[in-house]
């Protein structure tokens, strides 16, 4: 499915601090995790990863370093700060709100259209 | 995933060579940069060949996936602002359509050195005198030359007539009018004060213009203080070859006995002075690449260095025995070093890789500090008690507000570095504090210009 760009660039900081929550990763893994958790809807373009890793370390939520595989390559693994922590319960909050909202008002609508409610248990 | 060492695929090993290579050419993605990506390519390769796809499909499939390359490098250009800084190019058409442009740029910046130099000499020619109306020159000399530089950053940054008007002509204007409309005292200290900070004050202007009037964006403002920073440099290196220039010509002329002394004097400097502005901030613009290796060097230098003169200064001080009475030029001069100091870190900190771990250097520059934010609080009391002495007079309410306000910026500065070092704190922070602080220059200069004048009766 095509996910509107707002919606995934507002997303996109709370999942990978999500994701490095649950430990150490780096970008090519972190993107693997997304589309799994996402069961394949969500896909971003790989390469902007990358800038939004940096941007996160920059801002001081993130802290890389570099690994040597077991393949022997040299990997950049993000390991999340406690203010990143921080930023993440910040986000988790704000976005129950916003989850919770939408919920409600969409209990009250009417249901969603046929193409996409068949498409949805066809996985 | 499995890590299992594939044997050398010769053809996917020449073609991620390849594509290394053209990534490479995006200069605002850094050697590790590219590492990182050329990783997340060999591990989508890894997974495509092992779902079944032969290895030119999966190469073709995963540098798809990993984007269109100009977009991406420019999310890295906007994530790094600092690489940007190094005159990186950020779309194909930018970097076709640059010699063109780049010729007519310098047609455009020798068309304004001239007609700045003009500007300064047009007085002249309707009656004022250098040496006789000295102050009205002193004052008004930013009115004259930066108005031009202001101009060339609305050229080049496409500001566009009316927005650049809108934003530069009110503070030029009231700058015009503080400079000329107030009833100066001959030889007062208001008026020492405005020739001082009017020039500060339309510096910050000219900053407006060179942020295209995107003035809440903070790297942005940090790119302002590259530039001044190297400007500066640019400046003085002109200002040396143009000095030893003009003292060669003087000398050769004066051996076959032609005496052209006064003719340098009146028109080669003046003029040269005013010229070499806008072309020194021309320099910074198209050379960016090449004084970036100077800065990171002269801050290395002179930290260390300045840091001794401030705590030998620091030891002086008492052993020379009473604080209070010292010389009121002193606390001048004292200001003057802070100025410097400020100046040094923010210089620093713009050439910093904001990413980098805390090093030696950084412990430096926070002794750095320290020792001035010492020095700061000494004078300050120093000051605070001449005042309450002998009452508050221009100069002294001139130095003791500057000197709060390098108080306030070195001290949370230093607080801000210690959280650095200690890791709790991103180095970005004291980047940000830095450019969060830059229009607090601006309104004090504008104070000192605009209110001091009648405040303390033009004297």
């Amino acid at each position: 499915m095509h996910i509107d760009k707002d919606l995934v660039a507002a997303s996109a900081t709370p999942l990978v601090l999500g994701i490095l929550a649950e430990g150490e990763s780096y970008g090519y893994a972190i993107l693997k995790q997304v589309n799994e958790l996402s069961a394949g809807e969500m896909t971003w373009t790989d390469g902007m990863m990358y800038p939004l890793l940096h941007r996160l370390e920059r801002l001081g939520y993130v802290r890389a370093c570099w690994r040597v595989a077991a393949s022997g390559r040299r990997r950049r693994h993000y390991a999340i700060t406690p203010a990143g922590v921080q930023l993440l319960s910040e986000r988790r909050r704000q976005w129950a709100v916003v989850t919770h909202a939408l919920n409600r008002v969409w209990a009250e609508a009417a249901p969603l259209a046929p193409a996409t409610a068949v498409a949805g248990p066809s996985r | 995933m499995t890590a299992v060492p594939k044997t050398p695929d010769a053809g996917l090993e020449a073609q991620i060579g390849q594509w290394r290579g053209y990534v490479q050419r995006h200069r605002v993605i850094s050697p590790d940069d590219v590492d990182e990506l050329e990783g997340h390519l060999r591990d989508r390769v890894a997974d495509l060949e092992e779902a079944g796809l032969t290895g030119d499909e999966a190469f073709a499939v995963a540098v798809k996936r990993l984007g269109v390359l100009d977009e991406v490098s420019r999310e890295f250009a906007r994530e790094h602002s600092e690489r940007l800084w190094k005159q990186l190019v950020l779309s194909p058409e930018l970097t076709q359509a640059s010699p063109a442009r780049s010729g007519r740029e310098l047609g455009q910046v020798l068309a304004l050195a001239v007609a700045a130099a003009v500007a300064i000499k047009v007085p002249e020619l309707v009656g004022y005198d250098v040496t006789e109306d000295g102050p009205w020159y002193a004052r008004n000399v930013g009115l004259l030359v930066l108005p031009f530089l202001a101009g060339y950053f609305a050229w080049k940054r496409r500001t566009g007539w009316a927005r650049s008007l809108l934003l530069l002509a009110p503070s030029f204007a009231l700058g015009a009018l503080a400079a000329n409309a107030y009833p100066y005292t001959d030889g007062g200290a208001t008026e020492v004060l405005v020739v001082i900070h009017l020039p500060i004050l339309l510096w910050l202007v000219v900053g407006l213009a060179y942020v295209g009037g995107d003035w809440r964006s903070h790297p942005r403002r940090m790119d302002f203080i590259r530039f001044t920073g190297e400007w500066v440099v640019y400046y003085t290196l002109l200002a040396l070859g143009g000095g030893v220039l003009v003292g060669l010509t003087l000398a050769g002329f004066a051996a076959i006995g032609l005496e052209i002394s006064s003719f340098f004097a009146e028109w080669v400097l003046p003029c040269g002075a005013t010229g070499a502005v806008l072309v020194a901030a021309w320099l910074v613009e198209a050379k960016q690449s090449v004084v970036e290796n100077i800065a990171p060097v002269l801050t290395r230098v002179f930290t260390p260095l300045t840091t001794l003169m401030l705590l030998a200064f620091l030891v002086a001080i008492p052993a020379t025995g009473n604080v209070v009475d010292v010389d009121r030029d002193l606390l001048i001069l004292v200001d003057l070093i802070l100025v410097l100091v400020l100046g040094l870190l923010l210089y620093a900190i713009s050439a910093r890789h904001p990413q980098a771990p805390p090093d030696l250097f950084d412990r430096l520059q926070l002794l750095l500090v320290l020792s001035a934010l010492l020095v700061d609080v000494l004078m300050l009391g120093a000051m605070l008690i001449r005042i309450t002495e002998f009452g508050a007079s221009p100069n002294k309410t001139a130095a003791l507000g500057l000197n709060l306000i390098l108080l306030a910026n070195l001290a949370w500065s230093a607080s801000l570095s210690v959280g650095f070092l200690r890791r709790r704190r991103p180095f970005s922070a004291l980047e940000r504090w830095q450019t969060t602080y830059l229009p607090v220059y601006a309104a004090w200069a504008a104070v000192v210009v605009v209110v001091f004048p009648p405040a303390f009766g033009y004297a």
